[in-house]
């Protein structure tokens, strides 16, 4: 398995009133056709890493790397211009919130077009059809009316699989998921996770998967990296969660209730050094 | 009697009703859940014990004492309310210590105040080095201990809890959680809590209420969650997506 | 423990500690904006000028020579002299008490006036709010300088009552901006905590609604500076504010008309001052809403 994204000792830093601050201090690793998942509370610089790949970290933040190279392009190099043909086309982010994330303004049918129309050059009649296809891969039952809808006229879980046919109509070979389902109901998470899970593999793309959430990313994901303070502590397959070595991890794992609590009392991660 | 009793409690907000004949009985020292996806009607039950929501039918009563439409002065030091969002939930331009004594202010309380902000500080975990922040120094954790501590001042006996800890990092979470039930522990607090996570209700409480579209759709034992033991498919539902995902 | 040290304490030991520390970083904040400075600069120096005016003027605001009238720009007379022979610089430097009156007195009066109205407005909403909003709109709808102009007319002309129009065309777009704030600020949590608690009606908004207005109002006010000692000039320029023989600046706009294409100076001068105050003011306020906007970042 080529590797379709390989990072090397990647850093983003950020100036401060008290000096220079890394929120990513030298992160490695490498993700194939397969699926990645980034766990770790806020502050743990998941979220900025995914946006450091995509060079969306704009000044006064500084990106560096050793290697950041994707399908053989090295993505240091690559210009405003050429990241923008990258973007979309070859690599995709689905964000968290769609009330956010989607034009307001825009009825759907018109956004999803637009996100075709931007990579590939295609028929009118051409456009629509794939946009009304990529509805129906995303679950969704009536096509045909959720396009001449406006984002604020469709539920958080059909915006965010909205979102997911933007993202995916162009068909790129890795998705970027950066809590895709921390702002919807815990019964719609499992379909919207069902269905990225669904096309990811069906078009043998690479995902990473973001979240703060242990479990989730260990049921949608071949591999796991837990970040804390900016830097991976734990990397391991998905189904090895429980054997997890480092203390972190193991703290993390610990300190959540389950259904089936006993304990009268939860354990609770070391004070970190950074708590003022 | 109950510490809490609702009967056909139907709320509603302008033209839209919210809640359909709500039936619950709340025992002092309990501690209660409602669990409920968005838009279930969770919250503006606790909303209309409170006296946040006005627009209801039906009958509430807290310790005996029927509940009136808005908010009642005398009512504030039998119950208190925590909130969510711990970003929102502290007024931004003033210091932990004057969030604290307002409470005591307000009702008319005598003694001295700096004395009982520091005992509280102490009693939910803040070293008193934070007397004199302002919000926005404070993480969420530490804020949402504040909101707990300002709810506390004027020795409520039931404390309504919106969502308490689903704002905040999970190894924070274990941590309010653990004071929470210390503190009801400690105080012989009664609580209810809305949440939609089941592992919490499970930790934390004793029995809960499943809500779904504004109805109540079953009442039971935390022990049941545990083991499973739960009537209602919608229920089972909830429970099978809580307790873990599908391929684990 | 320096005094450095101690305003800068993350933990700060008492009440006022923790103020002067956040009074401390807005002002440092404040002052590495040069745009900033340079207004604060000129605001003090309007007030200098006005505080030791008998000391900076060369001669009397009000001495006439009419043997000397009309004389350019001199060594002795470092502004000229007007048509009735009295120094241009020392009528300026007077004239700066009386700007600093009327800026001072205009937002002493419309702005807590337009406060109160728009933050009460904005908490009860209902009736209460159509009525108070009714009132504003109506004041709102006339252009300020012509109903500035009306109650002068109406009052008679004078510098107090100029004053008093003035005032009365100002507080109207306070109180917009109170109410907006308060809606935002009405549904928040920490004031739904502050009910809960029994606070009356009153003191939710006078002691946790007003404080969070009072950055945008300090915003607008020092903005709005600019406007006023425009329309107070105005006012001058038509006859109906500063009567002579006061040094009002836009009186002496007025005067040196007759005068501009031989006698530019006349006019230009206290022009010039106008101008200058108004940009300081236009510098200061700009530099306050970067500091103390929530939107803009509030940096501490």
């Amino acid at each position: 398995m080529s590797a379709l994204l390989d990072i090397r000792n990647l850093r983003v830093t950020f100036p401060s009133p008290r000096g220079p601050v890394d929120v990513v201090k030298g992160v490695s690793f490498q993700l194939g056709r397969e699926r990645l998942g980034i766990v770790g509370e806020s502050g743990s610089g998941k979220s900025m890493t995914g946006r450091a790949i995509l060079k969306l970290i704009r000044k006064p933040g500084q990106v560096t790397a050793d290697r950041m190279d994707f399908d053989g392009i090295d993505l240091r190099a690559q210009t405003d211009r050429q990241m923008r043909d990258i973007r979309g086309a070859r690599i995709s982010m689905v964000m968290q919130d769609p009330k956010f994330s989607l034009n307001p303004v825009i009825t759907i049918g018109a956004q999803i077009d637009e996100a075709l129309i931007t990579h590939q050059k295609l028929a009118r009649g051409e456009v629509r059809k794939k946009t009304l296809a990529m509805l129906e891969a995303v679950r969704i039952n009536d096509p045909e009316r959720v396009t001449r809808l406006y984002p604020h006229e469709v539920s958080g879980g059909m915006g965010q699989r909205v979102m997911i046919a933007m993202m995916l109509i162009p068909e790129p070979d890795l998705l970027i998921a950066d809590e895709p389902t921390s702002a919807l109901d815990v019964s719609v998470q499992a379909q919207v996770l069902d269905i990225i899970d669904d096309l990811v593999r069906k078009n043998g793309m690479g995902l990473i998967l973001i979240s703060h959430d242990l479990n989730l990313v260990s049921a949608y994901c071949d591999r796991i990296l837990v970040m804390r303070g900016g830097e991976v502590v734990e990397e391991c397959a998905a189904g090895e969660l429980a054997n997890a070595q480092h203390p972190y991890t193991k703290g993390l794992l610990a300190s959540m209730p389950r259904i089936d609590e006993t304990r009268s009392e939860l354990p609770v991660l070391d004070r970190r050094s950074w708590a003022t | 009697m109950s510490a809490i009793a609702i009967d056909n409690l139907d709320v509603s907000y302008g033209t839209s009703k919210i809640t359909h004949g709500i039936r619950l009985a709340i025992a002092e020292g309990e501690s209660f859940a409602l669990v409920g996806e968005s838009g279930s009607g969770k919250t503006t039950v606790l909303k209309a014990i409170a006296g946040l929501a006005r627009e209801w039918t039906g009958s509430i009563s807290v310790f005996g004492a029927p509940r009136s439409h808005g908010i009642d002065r005398g009512f504030a030091k039998h119950c208190q309310m925590v909130f969510q969002d711990p970003y929102g939930s502290l007024h931004p331009r003033k210091t932990v210590d004057a969030t604290l004594s307002e409470p005591l202010t307000i009702q008319g309380v005598t003694g001295d105040h700096g004395r009982r902000v520091e005992a509280m500080l102490d009693a939910v975990g803040l070293d008193r080095k934070f007397r004199f922040r302002f919000p926005h120094q404070l993480s969420g954790g530490q804020r949402q201990r504040v909101a707990i501590a300002r709810a506390l001042m004027l020795e409520p006996k039931i404390l309504l809890l919106d969502e308490p800890t689903s704002a905040l990092d999970v190894s924070v979470q274990a941590e309010i959680l653990n004071l929470l039930k210390r503190l009801r522990r400690e105080q012989n607090l009664t609580y209810l809590l809305v949440t939609h996570n089941l592992p919490v209700v499970s930790f934390l409480c004793d029995r809960l209420a499943v809500m779904r579209h504004g109805r109540v759709v079953e009442i039971a034992g935390a022990d049941q969650l545990k083991t499973g033991a739960l009537a209602d498919p919608y229920s089972r539902e909830l429970l099978a997506l809580s307790g873990g995902h599908p391929k684990t | 423990m320096s005094t450095l040290d101690w305003l800068l304490d993350d933990s700060p030991a008492s009440r006022m500690q923790a103020r002067l520390g956040r009074t401390y970083r807005i002002t440092r904040s404040l002052l590495k904006n040069p745009l900033a400075v340079l207004g604060l600069i000129i605001i003090l120096a309007l007030i200098l000028m006005a505080m030791f005016a008998p000391w900076i003027a060369t001669h009397s605001a009000t001495a006439q020579d009419l043997g000397a009238r009309l004389q350019p720009p001199s060594a002795e007379h470092w502004m000229g002299t007007d048509e009735l022979g009295r120094d241009i610089w020392s009528r300026v430097v007077y004239g700066a008490r009386i700007t600093l009156l009327i800026v001072a007195l205009v937002a002493v009066l419309a702005a807590p006036v337009g406060l109160i109205v728009g933050a009460v407005a904005g908490y009860f909403g209902g009736w209460v709010d159509r009525i108070l909003m009714g009132l504003t709109d109506i004041f709102l709808s006339m252009p300020k300088l012509i109903l500035a102009l009306a109650f002068v007319a109406a009052l008679g002309p004078g510098i107090e009552n100029a004053i008093i129009a003035i005032a009365i065309a100002t507080w109207p777009s306070y109180a917009r901006i109170a109410r907006a704030e308060t809606l935002t600020i009405r549904s928040s949590e920490f004031i739904a905590a502050v009910q809960l608690q029994g606070a009356s009606a009153l003191r939710v908004i006078v002691r946790h609604i007003l404080p969070l207005c009072t950055s945008s109002m300090i915003i607008r006010v020092t903005l709005d500076m600019a406007g006023i000692i425009l329309t107070a000039a105005g006012l001058g320029f038509i006859g109906l504010g500063a009567q002579p023989p006061l040094p009002e600046w836009g009186a002496m706009i007025s005067r040196g008309r007759q005068f501009i294409l031989d006698q530019w100076w006349v006019a230009t001068m206290p022009g010039f001052a106008i101008v200058v105050v108004s940009l300081g003011f236009c510098f200061l306020g700009d530099g306050l809403r970067d500091v103390l906007d929530p939107k803009h970042g509030e940096r501490q």
